[in-house]
């Protein structure tokens, strides 16, 4: 392929002499390639998964029967809040960055990111991060305790010292991410292929390039919610202290105007994996192609008109219920074109099931299951019973585990045999897959029933009546979470050996990034392709 | 006899501690009733749409794939069936939106009460106070300690139960004004389709109307620290009748208590009933043998308010301690709880200081 130094006014190649990866640990620190920075973000987000699962089976194992037997309700609390902080900060967010490192480029043709130095940047900024939020767990008063959305005044008047910490951390999350996103918009805007029109990208690209307005949209927003706690807790302000005049429920509106695009930051980029995939194992193009960047479009900007719909009972009046009632429900007609779109793409197609659209086929129909159950909840007056109850729980994993996490699974066998240059070992593959659908579904489809029947959730000890599908559920989780073992053994097998993949790898793939061959070369696309 | 009936009631009114149950209560009100059908009738139209869509793609899955000989067919668009699949939705979510606001008209209407009552959340235990009457009590978890670290079995009610639940008649509207003194909590009671967020510095408003008399059990469900699995609700349906003449008992106890707190206790009635008043209200932060946890809750033993001056080792027991965990006890314990619990501190859980205060002593 193109390692022949072409002088492009447009490509500026930060060492023309030097084409390989440089020895030793200085490749990794001081590295401002897209794929070595892509693979950090990978392995890191993987191992937060790890840590992340390891506080999520603490949580199943004291649930695993009535009564307290392992863990003291305030450590119960910390798992509950560090198990949410670091899935969601730690896990999900960094391995869609870490995709996006990988494949944008490759995808519209470029050689690497815009801004290569500051990629390295919001990269290396990370682990301090989590690192410091991981250290408050051995602090005195412990880790946060207060939940992943961090309710004021308990995260304030009331919280742990360890707070300070958790603030400065979300702070330096923020900041990568911040970056991270105006990376990929600028890539994306800036760096296309000759021909690669906007309304040509690859749907992979299409979403992310809406994630990452979302990002720049709400991750200050954020910043702001915790500088005001901040404020709060040292220098003796009262946004959020009722009795020194503040308002709690401003709180509220603040995190969440940030935390529901928050939400579809998590999702919008597992839409455009999952519209990768299915037309390569349908052996059909993507049905709709411009409505499904339209549906992605109208849900990013709906998201930040339904903020209060996770705050039904916070005592809005009638006007505020219905209005982000009628525009929740909204959401639901976009995301059906989605679910309709992939449907339609099968329909007709001559469909084959490697692990990838295993993965990619459990994603449509799960994540559909945790759509309704959205719906559901977005009928306010429902929402009273359902709110704040293990049928949340299930919901919001339904969308996140068998969806974004099952798309980034999708996306790791997918394009792994392009990284590593081997093929897949399908049958370890299938073994994994069958696992974690099995596990997934045992561990959250009991909490709607529990939730229905009246469990709240974040609690650490529940009534009897709650026992059975909990000795469920936390069976299931410890199926789903060691399953990941096998996922690992998958990855590291498919870096160190097997068979040797070619530059097309999959029958039905189409996309510059299966022009490249296989693994892709340390540099790509120097001299940009032509798109038709 | 009264307390066999309570008891009857109970397993009457909640089938929910049948195992396995999978869908929401019905509830005992018009409004829950509602509201229950509203959910199924979400859930029905989230099932005929899933059935439809999954059925779509299973049979692709089965019928269009290589092994089969299936070919891939080359349309990729189609505006028709687009603009069909986007409008339809759009229909049914509107006629979806219709009886929901109707219903959230109902839910909001807290007008025209018979019975008004603030409820306030604390950390964590729930305080109830009859604004037309001259009544006002804290409810408490009352699942012994041993149940809940399984030293001894489990009751049916586990979790569920309280020192003194709320009590309302049957068949008038009782008015809830729910509010909070600490952090977030929030009230309740899956049968009566009410739940409310109880909020500092907010008044929320919720209404009821109960048909049938029982007891309704329910929980906090906003998270509001340490105990925030330990704070439930229950309410107590009595008739008319029952209701009046428990309004009657609860003034002549009133009457009783104020009595007790001119009496002179020795130092080891006030020890015996110090450990109790502890084990009730400080042993959740405290500790039962009063180490605290560091960093979170300080210590009883050896601290230096409760070995130090005695006025301030009451002070902070009736005041509080302003931006702590650490509440003002003057509105839950009765001047004898204080005198006790005061005289329980310096003296048990390691503390040896000797002295100790007479209720008459206690200024709220």
């Amino acid at each position: 392929m193109a390692t022949v130094d072409v002088d492009l006014p447009h490509v500026k190649d930060e060492d023309p002499h030097h084409h390989g990866p440089a020895k030793g640990l200085g490749r990794w620190l001081y590295t401002t390639n897209h794929k070595d920075i892509g693979s950090m973000y990978l392995i890191f987000s993987l191992t937060m998964f790890m840590i992340g699962g390891i506080m999520a089976l603490i949580i199943r194992a004291e649930l695993f029967q009535p009564g307290l037997q392992l863990v003291e309700p305030n450590f119960f609390n910390q798992m509950t809040t560090m198990h949410g902080l670091i899935m969601v900060f730690g896990a999900v967010m960094p391995a869609f960055v870490g995709l996006a490192n990988w494949m944008i480029p490759m995808q519209i043709g470029a050689p690497d990111m815009a801004l290569p130095r500051m990629n390295n940047w919001s990269f290396w900024i990370l682990p301090f991060a989590f690192l410091i939020l991981l250290s408050s767990l051995f602090m005195p008063g412990g880790a946060p305790n207060f939940g992943w959305t961090f309710y004021a005044p308990l995260s304030t008047t009331y919280a742990p010292e360890s707070v300070t910490f958790f603030i400065f951390g979300v702070h330096i999350m923020g900041a990568s991410s911040i970056m991270g996103a105006i990376n990929i918009i600028a890539t994306i805007l800036n760096m296309r292929a000759p021909g690669m029109t906007l309304m040509k990208m690859p749907l992979f690209v299409w979403t992310w390039l809406i994630t990452a307005f979302l990002l720049i949209a709400v991750m200050p927003v954020l910043a702001g919610v915790v500088t005001m706690m901040l404020m709060d807790i040292h220098f003796g302000t009262s946004f959020f202290n009722a009795a020194g005049g503040g308002d709690p429920v401003l709180f509220q509106h603040v995190f969440w105007f940030f935390g529901h695009p928050e939400v579809y930051i998590m999702i919008l980029p597992a839409f455009g994996i999952i519209s990768e995939i299915i037309p390569t194992f349908a052996r059909k193009r993507l049905f709709g192609y411009s409505s499904m960047v339209y549906a992605v479009a109208s849900i990013a900007l709906l998201s930040f008109v339904v903020w209060a719909h996770h705050m039904f009972t916070v005592g809005m009046p009638l006007v505020g219920e219905v209005f982000f009632m009628f525009a929740t429900m909204l959401i639901a007609v976009p995301t059906g074109v989605k679910v309709f779109n992939w449907t339609a793409t099968m329909f007709r197609g001559s469909m084959t099931f490697e692990t990838p659209m295993l993965f990619a086929i459990a994603f449509v129909v799960l994540f559909t299951i945790g759509g309704f159950s959205g719906l559901m909840l977005a009928i306010a007056p429902a929402d009273f019973q359902y709110h704040d109850t293990y049928f949340v729980v299930a919901h919001f994993h339904y969308v996140l585990v068998p969806g974004a996490i099952f798309s980034i699974m999708a996306a790791t066998y997918y394009w792994l045999p392009k990284w590593t240059g081997h093929q897949l070992n399908e049958t370890m593959g299938k073994l994994h897959f069958w696992l974690s659908f099995v596990g997934v579904n045992v561990t959250f489809f009991p909490m709607h029933f529990v939730g229905l029947a009246g469990m709240p959730r974040r609690i650490p000890d529940y009534a009897l009546q709650f026992a059975d599908f909990n000795s469920m559920a936390s069976v299931g989780a410890f199926i789903f979470g060691f399953s990941q073992l096998v996922f690992i053994y998958n990855v590291i097998q498919n870096v160190r050996a097997g068979e040797k993949a070619t530059a097309q790898v999959w029958e039905g793939a189409q996309g510059l990034e299966w022009t490249v061959p296989s693994p892709a070369p340390y540099h790509t696309f120097s001299t940009p392709p032509k798109v038709d | 006899m009264s307390k066999a009936l309570t008891l009857a009631l109970s397993l009457l009114s909640t089938p929910a501690l049948a195992d396995w149950q999978v869908n929401m209560n019905k509830g005992v009100t018009a409004l829950s009733r509602e509201i229950f059908d509203l959910h199924m009738l979400i859930f029905w139209i989230c099932v005929v749409i899933g059935v439809a869509v999954f059925g779509v793609m299973f049979y692709s899955i089965f019928k269009h794939r290589k092994s089969k000989g299936a070919v891939a067919e080359h349309w990729h668009e189609n505006t028709t069936v687009e603009v069909v699949w986007t409008v339809i939705p759009s229909i049914i979510l509107i006629a979806m939106a219709v009886p929901a606001t109707a219903t959230l008209m109902d839910m909001y209407d807290t007008s025209e009460a018979d019975v008004d009552i603030q409820i306030t959340g604390y950390q964590w235990k729930w305080r109830y106070q009859y604004l037309d009457e001259d009544i006002d009590f804290f409810s408490n978890l009352s699942t012994p300690r041993e149940e809940i670290v399984n030293e001894s079995a489990k009751n049916p009610n586990y979790l569920l139960e309280v020192d003194n639940a709320l009590v309302i008649p049957a068949n008038k509207k009782v008015r809830f004004l729910i509010t909070a003194n600490d952090v977030i909590h929030s009230w309740w009671v899956p049968h009566f389709a009410v739940k409310k967020d109880a909020i500092p510095g907010f008044i929320n408003e919720a209404w009821v109307k109960v048909e049938e008399p029982g007891v309704y059990r329910g929980q906090c469900t906003e998270l509001c620290g340490k105990d925030h699995g330990f704070m439930p609700v229950v309410v107590e349906v009595k008739s008319e009748a029952d209701y009046a003449q428990w309004v009657a008992d609860q003034k002549a106890m009133k009457l009783a208590m104020a009595g007790e707190a001119s009496k002179e206790f020795s130092m080891d009635e006030l020890i015996a009933k110090g450990e109790g008043v502890y084990q009730a209200a400080c042993a959740g932060c405290h500790q039962p043998n009063g180490q605290g946890i560091p960093g979170a809750f300080p210590a009883i033993t050896g601290s230096a308010i409760a070995t130090g001056a005695i006025d301030a080792h009451i002070d902070i027991i009736v005041n509080g301690k302003t931006g702590t965990a650490m509440q003002a006890f003057k509105e839950q314990l009765s001047a004898v709880d204080i005198a006790a619990v005061v005289t329980y501190q310096r003296n048990a859980l390691g503390n040896t200081v000797g002295d100790m205060v007479q209720p008459s002593a206690i200024q709220k």
